[in-house]
């Protein structure tokens, strides 16, 4: 049979280091990287335990709910509502503490709540065809408003009999002197990574991406998994408020504002399609890392902090025209 | 075969129990067949590939071809897929076929021709006594037909009945042993190929031929 054009196209692409150089996520690993060592020469503070500690403390919470949202974006949805639902999830968790009531039970307040906003959202995009943007965008302001009414608008900082286990799961460093949340994070990211490569649910979220006319005539069902992915999301961003709420001590009502952007940027940055279909656990955490390094840069450079924005939105719009580039040649 | 309209979809979305017939009966070796759903036609080997292929361009042949329905094996308690064997097997219905595509690659990267082949493999997955193919033949080059009537054949070799969907004459009259013609929603035609000649089946879809 005829050679056809596309043979030696495969053939680059599947050697290992042509693989790599063509992955967005690797090029943003290089530059977390650089970004590294150039702060460790460029500055005394950024090579120290003490301030390592708080980069890595502070990338997770963003990280752990990219990899929930990594599930929605690879089946092509979006959720805006997380920034809320970690709000909301930390406050029914300070509320049920602070009456009186033990750490578990709080816990698990907290987390059925998030559960059952992520069934919520699912369900209107899944079953009645609600488009994603808009039935997270309502969820947003119903998931922050619920927060105020669940706490009167206060702010809550004592958990009653529980308080100190709280704050520990949350502000402890359990192991080698690594901040709990890292832990946790690495933990979520082995199980995303996991469920994302090796089970039928995570072969069907990516089905689901790429064509879901497709997924849904070879059986697949599709709308029972979104609304897992969108319950995922919103478990996700519980998780985070509940390991937020032992390292901060306190849940006020402005909690995670603004967070979805945050996260949305990390996916995308790690290599996550907005358009479906394509996105890794590794890639939402190495996303949460370069907004990190960024923010933490600028301010050991002594660079204005109100320049953040436009370094992470650069970040973001780098990283798109990256896969744009690589499209381009796709395409010649 | 028929005309735009003549109602071959239709008949197909029937047989392969996405539409249930206002009137009629179905019969398959015999019996009555009654569909409600796809998933019950499959159950009793009918498989279809669609015009547009229900392919998922982000993924490898192989995963096209096990779509909906993935190995798995056991890992402790859970239930991990099983890569190895679906890319050998797949890689083994691609040689039935005489296709040259490779399990591993991804189906963005295929030509049409590859892409039928990793339609028509999943059709194999299963013990199908019929496959369904509407307009296989529609959308792509000269030379990848060709390659899409070997494939026909290929499958005919399996003891396999394929039900062609076509208004493309030359692929009827190169592949099929029967024809079929179809005008405006009734069966007007049922004839052996070497009986029949692509003059006689064009008349019978314009109307110029009432019926044989």
């Amino acid at each position: 049979m005829a050679l056809t054009i596309d043979q030696p196209i495969e053939h680059k692409q599947q050697s290992l280091p042509a693989r790599l150089f063509a992955s967005q996520t690797f090029w943003v690993v290089i530059s977390v990287i650089l970004a590294c060592v150039f702060l460790s020469f460029a500055t005394d503070a950024f090579a120290t335990s003490k301030n390592l500690y708080n980069i890595t403390r502070n990338i997770t919470f963003v990280a752990i709910i990219a990899l929930g949202m990594t599930f929605v974006i690879i089946t092509g949805g979006i959720d805006l509502s997380v920034g809320s639902v970690l709000c909301l999830s930390s406050m029914i968790l300070a509320v049920t503490m602070h009456a009186g009531y033990s750490i578990e039970v709080g816990i698990l307040a907290s987390i059925a709540t998030a559960l059952a906003i992520g069934a919520f959202n699912g369900i209107l995009i899944a079953y009645l065809g609600f488009p994603p943007f808009v039935v997270t965008l309502g969820v947003l302001s119903i998931a922050r408003s619920l927060a105020m009414v669940a706490s009167n608008n206060t702010v809550v900082f004592q958990f009653g009999p529980d308080h100190a286990k709280l704050l520990a799961l949350g502000g402890g460093a359990w192991v080698f002197g690594i901040a709990n949340p890292v832990l946790y994070m690495i933990l979520l990211a082995l199980i995303t990574g996991f469920i994302l490569r090796w089970t039928k649910f995570g072969r069907h979220i990516f089905a689901i991406g790429g064509n879901e006319h497709a997924a849904t005539l070879t059986g697949v069902p599709v709308r029972k998994i979104k609304v897992a992915v969108y319950m995922i999301s919103a478990l996700s961003a519980g998780i985070a408020g509940i390991i937020q709420t032992g390292w901060l001590g306190a849940v006020t009502t402005n909690l995670g504002t603004g967070m979805e952007l945050q996260v949305i940027a990390a996916t995308v940055i790690g290599g996550a399609n907005l358009a479906g279909g394509v996105g890794t656990a590794f890639g939402a955490i190495v996303g949460a890392a370069l907004i990190e390094v960024i923010r933490n840069s600028l301010g050991l450079l002594g660079i204005n902090a109100f320049w953040q924005g436009v370094f992470i939105g650069g970040a973001i719009l780098l990283a798109v025209l990256f896969d744009r580039i690589r499209n381009f040649r796709r395409s010649d | 075969m028929g005309d735009n309209g003549a109602g071959k979809s239709t008949l197909v979305k029937m047989i392969a129990g996405n539409f249930r017939p206002s009137h009629g009966t179905m019969r398959m070796d015999g019996k009555e067949l009654i569909l409600h759903k796809p998933a019950e036609a499959r159950q009793h080997g009918i498989e279809i590939v669609h015009q547009d292929l229900a392919l998922c361009n982000n993924l490898t042949a192989a995963a096209n071809v096990y779509l909906g329905r993935e190995l798995r094996r056991g890992l402790g308690p859970l239930r991990i897929l099983d890569y190895a064997t679906m890319y050998k097997r797949a890689g083994q219905l691609f040689a039935e076929l005489k296709s040259e595509t490779r399990p591993r690659d991804l189906v963005k990267q295929m030509s049409g021709g590859q892409r039928q082949a990793v339609a028509i493999a999943r059709t194999m997955l299963s013990q199908a006594k019929i496959v369904l193919m509407d307009e296989p033949t529609a959308a792509i080059s000269v030379r990848q037909v060709a390659e899409v009537l070997n494939l026909i054949r290929h499958l005919r070799d399996q003891g396999i009945a394929v039900v062609l969907i076509s208004h493309r004459m030359p692929d009827v009259f190169t592949v099929a042993d029967r024809v079929i013609v179809m005008r405006r929603g009734r069966k007007v035609a049922d004839k052996t190929i070497a009986s029949s000649s692509p003059e006689e089946v064009t008349g019978l879809i314009t109307g110029a031929i009432e019926q044989v």
